[in-house]
């Protein structure tokens, strides 16, 4: 195994962690915004897509390939953060602040 | 243009950071809005970051793909019923999963001298991601009723399905042992995609909370799985931080309803016997009507009422009215809280949207521990379109299906009043022992109507 590989899983196991840890502090109350939270946060394999597509040397194939990906990938951010802010401004602690 | 790498690194830490703070906000619905822009500002850092790579061009294709993936993402978080959210969380899980298996296809064309390492990750993304993107599409056609919402089931189904994946598998294996050939990978996506729809299709619509966050974790593991095809730790972490809420979310939806995933995702459909609907206990005891106008004195006379809602109600549509009754109530000095069970709704924390939506204070939405040592002190416990989850056979009997699941105490209360269209059993297709409880009144009819109607007499009271 590459010393890479090696850093790569550690931080891997690390991160799996850490999610759980913070997961496990979130309230039921807030878990379908936990949901589209962290579908917001999957999107991040745009940084991927465009690191793919982007490339100089892109066949056609590859540009086609990661043009499809770009999309998803930002449907998942743009969509995934705009609908957690929008769900999340529903939640208010008194009937008056919103009437 | 950036050209130090460690300068690069140091901007993908401040994204992670800035997600690991998302989440850490989510803790409270005070912090929780902000949280979530912390998350947005990091996601902008991290865009931005790789745009500013040397040696990235190709504009006109990018630009083009985040102009109308935003434009898609707008429309949709701006126009999307809270009823709906099950369907766009599939939708988002799906479009993760199937662009992390697009740039895995993308980067086994480019490799020209395979090395194991890399095509283990290439193989793991393709076919985690065309599994979470095929399954979500399943998942949403289901929840969005374009196809059957009953588990679709045929014989042998599980001897199929394990085949189609052990396919998968094997080519994947094959594939890392050497075999670079184009259609390999492609093979495994297709094997990968038809494994996807075949495991989702016999799962019931009551189980779709587990399937949704099954899926939810998928995506993340297959982006986290492209963090190592690309050596991108940014990818690696986000990726398993999403994937660490799936599965989490998994584990919680199925105790909440007394299942083992392997249970949900494999288990015996359709052999759950159907009820007998009739009206009558084997041992003579009856249920007892009742009517608005003796609910609304109840009601009114109460110091504390509960309401323990169901996705019936979110399905009558009645959450606005069950508001106002609640607001009427709470003028005329009564206590009123709401006891959410943790499945009650299409996925994880449903019902607590749908309800501050509707304008209920969150601070009246109670969980289930928070709220069963409360029953005892309750008046009046309003059941409105919710069965199994208050069937108190899941404490008292061992022969029932549901046995061991946990459930509102609600027959704790001093009475009941169950709202209910008829006497037709719930999802798990059993009897509810709480109707024939001496406490329990019902109040027949449609839940939005007879809501309406208790509203009228309430304010006649």
């Amino acid at each position: 195994m590459s010393a890479e590989l090696i850093t790569s899983l550690t931080v891997f196991v690390l991160a799996a962690f850490l999610g759980f840890e913070l997961i496990r502090r979130v309230p039921t109350l807030l878990h379908t915004p936990l949901m589209s939270g962290t579908n917001a946060i999957s999107g991040i394999v745009i940084v991927g897509a465009i690191l793919v597509g982007g490339a100089a040397g892109a066949t056609t194939l590859e540009g086609a390939v990661s043009f499809v990906a770009i999309v998803l990938a930002t449907i998942n951010v743009v969509g995934g953060f705009l609908v957690t802010d929008r769900m999340l401004g529903m939640f208010r602690r008194r009937r008056s602040e919103n009437e | 243009m950036i050209s130090s790498p460690s300068v690069v690194v140091l901007l993908y830490l401040v994204t992670i950071v800035c997600f690991v703070l998302a989440l850490r906000f989510l803790s409270s619905p005070k912090h929780a809005r902000k949280g979530n822009w912390v998350g947005g500002a990091g996601m902008l850092v991290a865009i931005g970051t790789t745009l500013a790579l040397e040696g990235i061009g190709n504009w006109g294709l990018i630009a083009g793909g985040i102009a109308i993936g935003s434009v898609a993402g707008v429309v949709g978080a701006r126009t999307v019923r809270m009823t709906a959210m099950p369907q766009m969380v599939a939708i988002f899980n799906g479009v993760g999963g199937g662009a992390a298996a697009l740039i895995a296809l993308s980067e086994w064309h480019e490799i020209v001298e395979p090395a194991a390492e890399e095509t283990t990750s290439i193989v793991v993304s393709a076919l985690i991601g065309s599994i979470s993107f095929a399954g979500s599409v399943v998942a949403f056609a289901k929840l969005q009723e374009l196809v059957s919402g009953r588990p679709i089931v045929f014989p042998g189904q599980n001897v199929v399905n394990m085949l189609v994946l052990l396919a998968a598998v094997a080519l994947g294996v094959a594939a890392i042992a050497g075999a670079h050939e184009q259609w390999v990978l492609w093979a495994i996506v297709g094997l990968a995609l038809l494994f996807g729809v075949l495991f989702v299709l016999p799962i019931g619509g009551a189980d779709m909370p587990v399937v949704i966050s099954l899926l939810n974790a998928l995506t993340g593991l297959a982006a986290s799985a492209t963090g190592f095809v690309l050596d991108s730790t940014v990818l690696i972490v986000s990726g398993m931080l999403v994937g660490a809420a799936g599965t989490l979310l998994t584990l919680l939806m199925a105790k909440a309803m007394n299942r083992s995933v392997a249970n949900v995702l494999f288990g015996a459909f359709g052999q759950v016997q159907a009820g007998t609907g009739a009206a009558r206990g084997d041992d003579g005891r009856t249920v007892r009507a009742t009517s608005p106008e003796d609910v609304a004195v109840q009601l009114t006379f109460a110091r504390k009422v509960i309401v323990a809602p169901g996705y019936g109600m979110a399905v009558a549509q009645a959450q606005h009215d069950v508001r106002q009754l609640a607001d009427l109530l709470e003028e005329k000095g009564v206590d009123v809280k709401y006891a959410i069970h943790p499945v009650a709704g299409r996925m994880p924390g449903h019902m607590n949207v749908l309800l501050a939506e509707a304008n209920v204070p969150y601070t009246q939405l109670a969980e289930m521990d928070q709220i069963n040592p409360e029953f005892p002190q309750a008046d009046v416990v309003l059941v409105i379109g919710a069965n199994d989850v208050t069937n108190p056979a899941a404490r008292s009997d061992p022969a029932s299906p549901i046995y061991g699941m946990p459930i509102l105490d609600v027959d704790k209360a001093a009475s009941i009043v169950v709202m209910k269209r008829s006497m037709n059993p719930g999802f798990a297709g059993i009897d509810n022992e709480l109707y024939l409880d001496p406490k329990t009144t019902m109040l027949f009819g449609d839940a939005k109507d007879s809501v309406l109607k208790l509203i009228a007499a309430v304010k006649a009271v």
